[in-house]
């Protein structure tokens, strides 16, 4: 079985996000990037099929800026076997533009499992890996919890509300990682020393297109201040009924 | 926050960082408050670190080692340091005094016998040099080893040595005799854990770097194997010197741990200056603390260019003694000054435990104390300036 795992650079998840003078884009001043955490999950995952034995090859996939190499030598150094690039040449890309650049990507790599995170924690759609599995004509399964490799199969876990889904999915398809999936490994030097060695292509991506467009990022309100509303038993009452009344919490 | 990296960097230092950097913080951020509180010396992350290849980042990989160079260790030590200082000086011994001198200075057998049990972290390293009476100045070393049939018998006491009853090894000098002119003879040894002879004294309770295990040995008739002359027959009386060598190494970890708690102090001052509201704004836009947090970034830089200069000499060749000791010197005292900034900026809450630049405070005084004092490196770059205008 060969194994592509598309990842994304986003901003680190404990960055200050602040909105460019455009209006519509994130400002990437003093923002550390990393790899979105459940992209890591989905590598880590295929890195444990691999040293099961039940994958022969891990290919990690990105459509980025060029600065995206950085990722891409992190995953290599976790485990990868091999790195593409797709370089972002600029323009607005809806997330049907980017699962047809990763989907055509994935098909010329002969990848029989396309493993993506669940969601990117930067735009939060969650809609590219079930695109990818569209252009695809690949069955899909998300939020997978547990993963099991079969003889040209995969038996994958889902958490499903007050339970757990197994399902049996054949290959060649498209599974999207939740937490829970695997516990990503810190890079140890001897594999980023290797990383080094490892093959890193980039070429261009396709032409951006975008029929979703981005009008523009608004920061979340500022929360209100808190209230002081008295010391002691005294206070009890007003912020039972505030809690209920206003807070909705009980 | 973010490093600034410098544009000359390769790539695997950048990785190294990052690698290191996120180790740091899902390992060892959560628990560096209460390793402090406890001194308890952390051998599962001791383990954790030689599983990731961090206890040999500078040996070569076919002595067990990472096989990266001196700036990469440096960069693991400093991310270290900027969340747990003991930690790093618990790495640092460990591999620019336990497992370096062995590496070389140890003879092909040596080396082979023991530095690949160190580099992939099998075992821990230490070193001894320090006496009652002597430190940076040989001449008062007490410990004698004297030659019985094909060993040695070694006596004596030594103080204050980082990871104690954890070594797996100590290298340590002694004397063997009196060289040509009356001066002692001073050679260095290798000593394995459970050797009889070798006894520890209670862990030394600390101002800082608490949960590092610092101890007091004692040899009392512990009798070596001629093997464990380090570098062989011919390096005897070579000890001291190769000592010194191997703390200009240790100079530059030392600068390292600085740097790494100056900016672990810079990490918590600026975000609290920009929460923290007085007289209607940030306290980090008064003028007494923003300038403050200017002088302790200026310290940070500097003090790391000065280390990452001193690193990359020792990594091309060059001779780096004197930039080591300088750069040892200014980050020592630039990470008090740091860490005594960062808790004047968070004031009552800097006073406290948890919000641990007390902690670094405490743990950057060791940094101007440990391989050699900042009066030591004063005297050795002064007597470099006389040695370079030749009188």
């Amino acid at each position: 079985m060969k194994i592509a795992v598309c990842i994304k650079r986003v901003p680190d998840t404990t960055a200050k996000v602040r909105i460019a003078a455009d209006g519509k884009t994130v400002d990437p001043a003093g923002v550390e990037w990393v790899i979105g955490p459940y992209e890591e999950i989905a590598l880590e995952a295929a890195l444990k099929l691999k040293e099961a034995g039940k994958a022969e090859k891990v290919t990690v996939l990105c459509l980025g800026p060029k600065e995206a190499t950085k990722e891409l030598r992190t995953a290599l150094a976790m485990g990868a076997d091999d790195a593409v690039l797709l370089v972002d040449g600029g323009g607005e890309r809806d997330a049907a533009a980017v699962a047809g650049a990763l989907a055509a990507e994935a098909k010329g790599l002969g990848a029989d499992l396309l493993l993506f995170g669940w969601k990117a924690i930067d735009t939060d759609q969650a809609s590219v890996p079930h695109l990818a599995a569209a252009i695809l004509e690949r069955p899909c399964v998300s939020f997978v919890t547990k993963l099991e490799a079969g003889d040209g199969r995969l038996l994958c876990h889902r958490e499903v509300e007050g339970g757990t889904e197994a399902l049996e999915v054949p290959l060649p398809c498209v599974l999207t990682a939740q937490k829970g999936l695997a516990e990503p490994r810190y890079a140890s030097l001897k594999g980023i020393m290797a990383a080094k060695k490892k093959p890193l292509v980039e070429k261009p991506a396709p032409a951006a297109a975008a029929a979703v467009r981005t009008e523009r990022l608004s920061l979340p309100p500022e929360r209100p201040p808190g209230r002081i509303l008295g010391q002691g038993v005294d206070a009890v009452p007003e912020l039972v009924r505030l809690l209920r009344d206003e807070a909705k919490l009980l | 926050m973010n490093v600034d990296d410098f544009p000359w960097m390769e790539e695997h230092h950048r990785m190294i960082r990052e690698a290191v950097r996120g180790f740091a913080a899902g390992e060892v951020a959560p628990r560096a408050v209460a390793l402090d509180a406890s001194c308890e010396f952390p051998l599962d992350l001791f383990g954790k670190m030689a599983e990731l290849g961090f206890l040999g980042i500078p040996i070569p990989e076919e002595l067990g080692g990472a096989g990266m160079d001196t700036l990469a260790y440096v960069i693991a030590v400093e991310e270290l340091a900027r969340v747990d200082g003991s930690l790093a000086l618990g790495l640092a011994a460990h591999t620019s005094l336990g497992t370096y001198p062995i590496y070389a200075f140890g003879t092909e057998e040596q080396r082979r016998r023991w530095v690949p049990r160190l580099a992939s972290g099998k075992g821990i390293a230490a070193f001894a040099l320090t006496e009652p009476d002597a430190g940076s100045d040989a001449q008062g070393t007490r410990t004698t080893a004297v030659q019985d049939g094909d060993g040695w018998l070694v006596n004596g006491t030594k103080f204050y040595c980082t990871n104690g009853t954890h070594a797996s090894t100590i290298v340590f000098t002694a004397v063997t005799g009196t060289a040509p002119g009356g001066k002692k003879e001073i050679s260095a040894f290798v000593v394995e854990k459970g050797t009889p002879g070798l006894k520890y004294g209670a862990k030394e309770v600390k101002l800082g770097m608490r949960s590092s295990d610092t101890r007091v040995l004692h040899f009392e008739d512990m009798r070596l194997p001629a093997g464990n002359l380090l570098g062989g027959p011919e390096s005897r009386g070579a000890g001291f010197k190769k000592f010194m060598l191997t703390l200009d190494g240790g100079r530059i970890s030392v600068g390292a741990i600085s740097v790494g708690l100056a900016q672990g102090a810079l990490d918590r001052a600026v975000p609290y200056s920009r929460q923290r509201e007085a007289f209607g704004q940030a306290i980090g836009d008064l003028g007494g603390i923003s300038a403050r947090l200017a002088d302790m970034a200026v310290d940070v830089h500097a003090a790391r260019l000065m280390v990452y200069d001193a690193a990359l000499r020792k990594d091309r060749g060059l001779p780096f003694a004197k930039q080591a000791s300088m750069a040892k010197l200014f980050a020592s005292e630039a990470g008090m000054r740091a860490t005594d900034s960062a808790i004047q900026v968070l004031g009552g809450y800097g006073f406290t435990r948890e919000y641990e630049v007390e902690r670094m405070y405490r743990d950057a005084k060791l940094c101007e104390i440990g391989e050699g004092t900042s009066e030591i490196q004063r005297l050795v770059i002064a007597r470099s300036l006389s040695k370079e205008f030749g009188s």
